[in-house]
């Protein structure tokens, strides 16, 4: 599966807007001005890009908690979410939402979700519909290691085979589900617990853009040839802690650092263009230098941004004819 | 007497019950944390609140239990080891995954005793962080006592400070029925007088903590702290009132709240929860069954209106009530005759 250098430079694009989006609020979040809690994506970026640039616009994804990095993938607006963080009248929701709630219906992105194991039979509806318009479009969830043992995660795996539908799981072992590591809750493996459901698993490493793309054309392809639904299981890790402000008791000491000089994604995708000759690494830092400057402008725009008030508060509970 | 935060004192409530009842076991996601980590250290949380810290390095794995994330099958699992004879205590982090374990709350815990024909008992005891003040927006800050309160069978405990915490912890874990803990994550780092030794306190008991004359006022959890810096404030103005803690909303104090309307006359209600069945609905409609004869003018409801709980700092303020719509309640009682 040839990707055309567009398509690359858009794929590290994304990548690094996710990273810096990322790496910048974990700078502004003990300043005080974000409210509530926070999950930060930085280490799994590869995952979220590898898996969104497969998709086409009638598409649907949803995401969990950690949900940054996979609104960016799916084009969400940064400024727009940025600002949705910082609480502001004009964020994506309104200020209503915040980091837990980033959603843009517009792009076929159902939200990112408080409840943990909420998306995935949503996700599953949304495949109904995508089968019921017959356009070839499929529904994305996205699963941690630690939502995967809810019991709606069953249930819409087996949903979804029983109905056939156009689904991807994409299930992102990231190491921990809080404060406990992926193999305490996983009784089983999830490649052997999502086979026995009927679902076919495209195994990817979740630091590398290009693994992650492969495996999501493959399982995209068998989904979209209507064969029901098919998962992708990518393995990363996250470089924060679970939310901003978690000391990380139960990580190793130089767990994080270790993978950031090793497998770090953006150092992977980097190494692997400008190895083949694709792009520069001037190219690359330009691109790096305009997704900075961004996000300076989305922070700095979010920080004097719109104070919302009572008319927000009060309305959008109900439709208003 | 200690000074202790309502998170120690709710930690000193299991340790001391779990030290007196083998029978009594904590499961939940996280209530230890670190298992399969690579850090080694299990206890690294001691539940996300630090309200378990320190229970499994004392009492074991076998009895302080890390469980995947299963609302469903944790609140399953207490109900089962309950009428198989333990006492579990399950913790369900925020209250609002309650939505995720329902069945198991209000189609069996609930009803296995009269179902039964009385034979069974389910002495559960779940706890759960509720409330707003963390900004943490519309699926992590709900108070939903009302609904639960409205199950038969569910006993109901809203403690507002650490002694109550205590006390009621653990006459909850030494009740036979199932009981429904909330504890208010804005009140988790308060401080106050804790009794040291073993102290229960009794469900159905409100707490009467201002006398006053001219007005009855009603709170439950943290409202409790807000409507008693209004009172403090109109007592310095010579307007008097009666406060009321419910700490339990099922059951419901009636005879405590009855009897101070009978001396005052009137009554505000002071809610966290949405308006509509709230317990503020509950009590308002108390007074008018049952203490109308006594009542000087219309009872007055501060809740949080009918929406979600917002994200931003500005709207969650504005969602929640404060001691000003509190103070502004009791005036507008007064003024009518
Ligand atoms: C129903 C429910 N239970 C528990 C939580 C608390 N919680 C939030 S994230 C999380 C861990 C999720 O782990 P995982 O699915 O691996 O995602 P990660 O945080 O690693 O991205 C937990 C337990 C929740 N939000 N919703
Ligand atoms: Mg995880």
């Amino acid at each position: 599966m040839q990707q055309s250098p567009d398509q690359i430079r858009q794929a590290y694009r994304q990548m690094r807007l996710i990273r810096e989006f990322e790496e910048r609020l974990h700078v502004e979040n003990p300043k005080g001005e974000i409210a509530g809690f926070t999950h930060l994506y930085s280490g799994q970026e590869a995952i979220a890009v590898g898996v969104c640039e497969n998709l086409r616009e009638t598409d649907y994804i949803i995401s969990t908690h950690r949900g940054h990095g996979h609104c960016l993938a799916r084009g969400c607006d940064p400024k727009g979410m940025m600002h949705e963080i910082y609480g502001r009248a004009d964020g994506l929701c309104k200020g209503r939402g915040g980091s837990m709630h980033i959603a843009d219906l517009t792009k076929g992105m159902l939200g990112a979700n408080g409840i943990v194991g909420a998306g995935q039979p949503i996700a599953v509806g949304a495949a109904l519909a995508c089968k019921a318009r017959g356009d070839g479009s499929v529904s994305v969830s996205f699963t941690g290691d630690g939502a995967s043992n809810q019991g709606t995660v069953f249930e819409a795996m087996n949903m979804a085979v029983v109905l056939k539908l156009p689904k991807l799981f994409v299930l992102e072992n990231n190491g921990y589900s809080e404060h406990t590591g992926a193999s305490y809750g996983i009784g089983s493996d999830l490649k052997t617990r999502t086979e026995a459901f009927g679902i076919p698993v495209w195994e990817a490493d979740g630091f590398d853009y290009f693994s992650v793309y492969e495996a999501a054309a493959k399982a995209l392809e068998y989904i979209r040839a209507g064969n029901g639904p098919a998962a992708v299981l990518a393995v990363a890790t996250r470089y924060f802690g679970h939310f901003e402000g978690d000391p990380q008791n139960y990580r190793a000491k130089d767990e994080v650092k270790n993978f950031r000089e090793t497998v770090d994604a953006l150092k992977q995708i980097r190494e692997k263009v400008t190895g083949a000759g694709i792009f520069t690494v001037e190219e690359l830092d330009a691109i790096d230098a305009e997704v900075l400057a961004l996000i300076d402008a989305s922070v700095e725009s979010a920080r004097t941004g719109p104070v919302p008030g009572a008319d927000i508060l009060l309305s959008d509970v109900y439709i208003d004819y | 007497m200690a000074e202790l935060t309502m998170r120690d004192a709710l930690n000193q409530a299991l340790h001391q019950e779990m030290e007196r009842d083998p029978r009594v076991i904590v499961i939940g996601e996280d209530v230890s944390g670190g298992a399969g980590g690579t850090s080694g250290k299990r206890d690294a949380a001691g539940g996300i609140f630090g309200v378990t810290k320190g229970l499994l390095p004392r009492f074991g794995e076998a009895r302080v239990i890390d469980t995947p994330i299963s609302e469903s099958a944790i609140v399953g699992l207490a109900n089962g080891a309950a009428l198989a004879g333990m006492r579990p205590v399950a913790e369900l982090m925020f209250a609002d995954f309650v939505g995720v374990s329902l069945d198991q709350i209000f189609n069996q815990m609930a009803k296995f005793r009269y179902m039964f024909g009385g034979k069974a008992q389910t002495p559960v005891v779940l706890r759960m962080a509720m409330g707003a003040g963390m900004n943490a927006a519309a699926q992590h800050s709900q108070t939903i006592y009302p609904m639960l309160s409205a199950i038969p069978g569910l006993k109901v405990a809203v403690p507002s400070t650490p002694a109550d915490a205590k006390g009621m912890l653990a006459a909850a874990i030494r009740d036979d029925d199932p009981v429904i803990f909330f504890e208010h994550k804005a009140l988790y780092s308060r401080k106050g007088d804790v009794p040291e030794g073993e102290y229960l306190v009794p469900f159905g008991e409100a707490a009467l903590l201002r006398q006053g004359r001219d007005v009855t006022v009603v709170a439950i959890g943290r409202m409790v702290h807000f409507a008693a810096k209004a009172v403090d404030k109109l007592a310095a103005e010579g307007i008097t009132c009666d406060l009321i803690d419910m700490r339990t909303t099922s059951p419901i104090d009636e005879e405590a709240i009855l009897e101070s309307l009978s001396q005052t006359g009137r009554l505000v209600v002071v809610d966290e929860s949405n308006p509509i069945c709230s317990i503020a609905s509950e009590i308002a409609s108390m007074a008018a069954t049952k203490g109308f004869h006594d009542l000087r003018a219309p009872v007055q409801k501060i809740t949080a209106p009918h929406t979600p709980v917002p994200f931003a700092r500005e709207l969650e303020r504005i969602y929640v009530p404060s001691p000003n719509d509190i103070e502004a309640a009791i005036r507008a009682v007064m003024k009518e005759v």
